[in-house]
């Protein structure tokens, strides 16, 4: 077999943890705090190597709260972490969440609870989605390739300073640290300016904490009709081959890339399979769901993900109560999966 | 917006004349549009809209770690951190001293009163040893901490650190023009306010004086620390 690797002379061979840190250079951000953590160290070191500001805090609640105040002066500033610093950052994300400050994060899942494993895993969901003492209300991509990666760290910088909801680029460590040939130069992004929260030329008053019930309860509610203007807009997923299909594997990251080839192999043997990525997991691609699943030939839903069902109660959730479909599960917290894992488990 | 919003404080409570004596400064110094607080959460949080400069809270333990954020991103700005003692040597005590180390170029403002005030009078880092707190009833086993005095072991040459109290203006005001001078030259400077809490230490007005002059300044040194 011939290869061409020369044709596209923008093509490069990058890990994850480059394709983030040029994301973050395209997008123009001009400060980044963080601490060492693996599997996301080489987004933080590969900025550094790269010139990039910034500075190596003493923990993830210093970098995530040292990120607030840049936000608050119009810096765009952002950070990397995973699992015990994804918990530490929560703290600041909750407070970004609290006073919608568009506050970037790109978090390289590892295993958990705990320390866990250092390299994989599809376990900081429900933490990403839902962490802190807030209603979820930001925004959380998940990409199942480089490519993608790039697009949706450039995407959460714009929606981010746009609609001013903090936005978590969830993806793990397989991902930060595979080589792949990825061409950048052609997906063209404009990118949304910061702006002063705090303003140079005006005296502003800033609550965080309130006084009265009725006060946060007007708060969120506004915030909460803001996320729903905009669901429409970003959510986003990948359906593949759901026209006709009667079982849906439903995936996100990498495992969706899996799960796009397993439908491939069951097509093979007959089975009618199609694959429903969500890309966005808040908001979630509800609407699209719905459509799929409310198909008369779809008769089952298979969530399958590295965890133990924290995509599945998302989807659960998510689908419109009226649509009768049945559903099982393929969960393996902390592992990978692989094609023929799955296609063994449909097809027995 | 006028200069002057009714204090949302206690009667009696040390951190409006604090807040207005820093005020005096800034207006003093042509200083107010430069100037942003940063509030941590605790009594300090209802500062938020008592001076006619920007102010915002944040967390608990969290206020130094974003007025680093803000600083490094608007150079040109003078950040204050308002913080009381739990929040300063307890719960922000790591942040606190890493930013003094880093040699950050904001000013900390400490309110110490001995105790967590906005929760109902509970032990602080700073609680005298053998006071009655709500957390201690039979009195605080501990010797109580010395921020300033622990500080001045990381910090790097220009810094400063000093304590005063709420009811000594001339001496607060002049350690304030100096961490201001301070901040503009690029370093860390830090000020313990001994301040009132009646509320909690459940005393008159003359009393309330009387106990920060007879039980707080013996063992909380006024001065320069540097």
């Amino acid at each position: 077999m011939k290869y061409n690797f020369v044709d596209n002379k923008n093509r490069k061979l990058m890990t994850g943890a480059e394709v983030c840190v040029q994301a973050a250079f395209d997008a123009e951000a001009k400060m980044m705090y963080g601490y060492p953590i693996t599997p996301a160290t080489e987004v933080f070191t590969g900025w550094i190597k790269r010139g990039g500001a910034y500075l190596q805090t003493e923990d993830e609640i210093a970098a995530g709260f040292a990120i607030c105040g840049a936000i608050l002066a119009g810096q765009k500033a952002f950070s990397a972490t995973s699992g015990p610093g994804h918990i530490l950052m929560q703290d600041a994300m909750s407070m970004a969440e609290g006073m919608r400050l568009p506050f970037v994060l790109i978090v390289g899942q590892r295993g958990g609870p705990s320390s866990g494993t250092v390299i994989y895993s599809q376990q900081e969901v429900i933490l990403s989605c839902f962490g802190g003492n807030g209603e979820g209300l930001r925004l959380v991509y998940s990409p199942s390739s480089l490519k993608e990666l790039y697009q949706l760290t450039r995407q959460a910088f714009n929606d981010a300073w746009q609609y001013r909801f903090p936005a978590i680029v969830l993806t793990d460590g397989y991902m930060l640290k595979t080589r792949g040939v990825v061409s950048l130069e052609e997906l063209k992004i404009e990118n949304i300016p910061p702006h002063q929260l705090v303003p140079e030329d005006k005296v502003t008053h800033w609550q965080n904490i309130y006084t009265f019930e009725d006060d946060l309860y007007y708060e969120i509610n506004s915030a909460k009709e803001d996320f729903h203007k905009i669901a429409d807009e970003i959510a986003k997923a990948e359906k593949y081959l759901t026209a006709d299909a009667e079982i849906l594997l439903v995936a996100h990251g990498i495992v969706g890339a899996v799960a796009k080839e397993a439908v491939q192999e069951l097509r093979k043997v007959g089975i009618k399979a199609g694959m429903f990525r969500p890309i966005t997991l808040r908001p979630f691609p509800k609407k699209e769901l719905d459509k799929v699943c409310g198909w008369e030939s779809v008769k089952k839903v298979v969530v399958i993900e590295s965890a133990l069902g924290q995509l599945a109660r998302i989807v659960r959730d998510q689908l419109a109560p009226e649509i009768d479909v049945s559903f099982e599960y393929l969960q393996k917290p902390g592992l990978g999966i692989e094609v023929e894992e799955i296609v063994k488990f449909v097809n027995k | 917006m006028s200069d002057f919003i009714p204090a949302k404080f206690c009667p009696g409570c040390g951190y409006p004349i604090a807040l207005t004596l820093l005020k005096n400064v800034l207006k003093k110094n042509d200083l107010l549009a430069k100037s942003v607080l940063g509030l941590d959460i605790g009594c300090n949080l209802l500062a938020w809209n008592f001076l006619p400069i920007s102010t915002f809270q944040t967390h608990h333990g969290r206020v130094v770690p974003t007025m680093v954020g803000f600083k490094r991103a608007r150079n040109n700005s003078l950040s204050f951190a308002l913080v009381g003692d739990g929040g300063a040597y307890a719960i922000g005590l790591q942040s606190l001293i890493h930013a003094a180390k880093r040699d950050e170029a904001i000013t900390v403002l400490v309110i110490n009163n001995t105790v967590y005030g906005m929760t109902g009078g509970q032990t602080a880092p700073t609680t005298l040893k053998g006071q009655k707190t709500d957390s201690h009833p039979e009195g605080n086993p501990e010797e109580p901490m010395m921020g300033p005095e622990l500080l001045k072991n990381v910090v790097k040459p220009g810094a400063f650190l000093a304590r005063t109290a709420v009811n000594e203006p001339k001496q607060l005001m002049e350690f304030l023009e100096k961490a201001i001078q301070t901040q503009q030259a690029g370093h860390f400077s830090l000020i313990e306010i001994l301040s009132f809490c009646p509320t909690n230490w459940k005393t008159s007005g003359m009393e309330t004086i009387k106990y920060l002059d007879e039980k707080l300044k013996p063992v909380f040194k006024l001065g320069e620390v540097l």
